[in-house]
């Protein structure tokens, strides 16, 4: 089943690592990419813009209520996401911590729900 | 064996199927992944039981039994949800099923294992995995889960149900973990079952005998984990520990319910035959020369059990073993604890000073031993003013009836 693991940060990396760390981390996240390519696991992912360009929606009775930034002011905010084809918890977890971003943000790892197929 | 279907029939009845069919459930929850489907087909095989039971005899291998038919039960539940009737004859099928004899497979215990390592999975929350474990690998029923950690029955139910959904959803799988995982999660299941123990124990009283079941049913878990993964001395270590712990059960309190003090406590009542059991288990865990925290703990609380007099217990072999703690768990606890050990070896001066290097720690503030330890040494250093303040500082912060008229005790012999 697939899991998307939805990476929260405190703020966006480029803004507070200083260039060299900033392209290690580039650089990790693209061989993360390939291995669970590789490894045939891989069913998408990237990184978001910050939140400064994010724009909420919501439609109440009829109205369309648009808002600038995120639904929610926290501290960590989504900064990416990455999507992974597993058999457990266990797997999928396996791959959230390799995700360079774990190392000081947050991974939150969902499992997506499997709709039965509709008939064509 | 044609007995009269009376009360006192279904009530053994009823107990037997319960303590053999927690087998059945860990092997279906782990073919299937899945808790209720494994739960359900238990309780169809729980019908036919009911009905053959009394009537004919009781197989010779209850748990095999009802392995097999439940299984068959589950099977036959698959086929019809796939075929989307469901309007079968239940008891028509099991006919056929319980027709098969007494050719029962035997229950493997690593269906056991990965229930055990299921419920103590860290991705629920530890009230979860606490109840999770006591119901599906102790197999406590629900009410008495509820009435050993003094919640609404209501709630309980409804953690069980949100964990298993989540087991469900998200595939936490009922397995037993990787070599490579393996240390890690056996943590985690350890952590369960001693976090099990203390519940029952800490809030040992006279009046309260259901939690005091828990002290029992940790230790039955930790004994069956130790058979299951022999070459793992932490477990080993964690059994020792509980049963160090637990040989001291009935002079841990006065008629009173006040706690009574290690030094104080009448070691001729403690329970000689669990301590050379624990002594004989941390010996042999120890040799596996894989030191962990568990095992130093026991080590720690065996040094005290084989003390035939507080007087002649040894804190220099204490201090020992609380440096070995504090290697692989350096917390300010473990520091107070050692502190409390150096207050013996080198005296109240000394011990003060160790608590005084931790005292700001954050993890500290508003814990009420840090109060009555530093209390203690302030008394017995004559310096009664200060330790007076520490005392009702202690009282500030603790919760515990018990506790709180033993700090007044102490209060009341200090000078004005």
């Amino acid at each position: 089943m697939q899991y998307v693991c939805l990476i929260y940060e405190d703020g966006k990396p480029r803004d507070r690592l200083d260039p060299d760390a900033v392209q290690k981390m580039y650089e990790e996240y693209g061989k993360l990419g390939q291995e669970a390519a590789q490894k045939g696991v891989m069913r998408g992912g990237n990184e978001l813009t910050g939140v400064s360009s994010a724009t909420s929606v919501r439609l109440r009775d009829g109205r369309r209520l648009v808002t600038d930034g995120p639904f929610a002011e926290t501290k960590e905010v989504l900064t990416g996401f990455m999507i992974f084809e597993c058999a457990s918890l266990d797997e999928a977890l396996d791959w959230a911590s390799k995700i360079p971003s774990a190392k000081w943000g947050t991974i939150e790892v969902r499992p997506v729900v499997e709709h039965a197929a509709q008939p064509v | 064996m044609n007995t009269p279907h009376n009360r006192s029939d279904a009530e053994h009845l009823d107990r037997l199927f319960r303590s053999e069919s927690a087998q059945a459930v860990a092997a279906l929850a782990r073919r299937f992944n899945d808790f209720d489907r494994a739960e359900d087909a238990v309780q169809d095989a729980y019908v036919i039981a009911l009905q053959r039971w009394p009537a004919e005899r009781i197989p010779r291998n209850p748990s095999g039994w009802i392995s097999t038919v439940a299984r068959n039960c589950a099977i036959d539940r698959l086929r019809r949800e796939r075929v989307g009737a469901g309007k079968h004859e239940l008891l028509a099928d099991a006919q056929t099923i319980a027709a098969a004899g007494d050719h029962f497979e035997e229950p493997a215990m690593d269906d056991r294992l990965a229930m055990i390592f299921a419920a103590c999975h860290p991705a629920l929350s530890l009230d979860t995995r606490m109840a999770l474990t006591l119901r599906y690998a102790a197999g406590l029923t629900v009410g008495e889960i509820a009435g050993a950690l003094l919640a609404e029955v209501p709630a309980i139910a409804q953690r069980l149900v949100r964990a298993k959904r989540k087991i469900r959803e998200a595939h936490i799988p009922i397995s037993v973990p990787d070599d490579a995982v393996l240390p890690q999660r056996l943590e985690d299941v350890l952590r369960v079952l001693y976090l099990i123990f203390n519940e029952g124990y800490a809030s040992l009283t006279h009046a309260s005998r259901v939690r005091a079941d828990l002290c029992d049913e940790a230790l039955r878990l930790v004994a069956l984990l130790e058979i299951l993964l022999p070459a793992e001395p932490e477990v080993a270590g964690l059994h020792a520990l509980m049963l160090f712990h637990d040989a001291r059960r009935s002079t841990r309190v006065d008629e009173n319910d006040d706690p009574v003090l290690l030094e104080d406590q009448d070691r001729s009542k403690w329970d000689t035959r669990k301590i050379m059991r624990g002594l004989t288990l941390l010996e042999s865990a120890l040799r596996h020369e894989h030191v962990g925290s568990y095992q130093v703990q026991a080590a720690i609380a065996a040094e005290h059990a084989r003390a035939e007099t507080w007087e002649s217990t040894n804190w220099f072999r204490i201090r020992h073993w609380y440096d070995a703690l504090y290697a692989i768990e350096p917390s300010p606890v473990v520091a107070l604890n050692r502190a409390v050990a150096v207050g013996y070896t080198d005296g109240a001066e000394a011990a003060l000073r160790e608590i005084d290097a931790v005292i700001d720690a954050p993890e500290l503030q508003g814990y009420p031993p840090l109060h009555a330890s530093r209390a203690e040494f302030l008394r017995r250093l004559g310096r009664d003013a200060e330790a007076r303040a520490q005392y009702l500082r202690a009282l500030d912060f603790s919760q515990s009836e018990p506790e709180r008229r033993f700090i007044n005790k102490r209060l009341v012999s200090l000078s004005p």
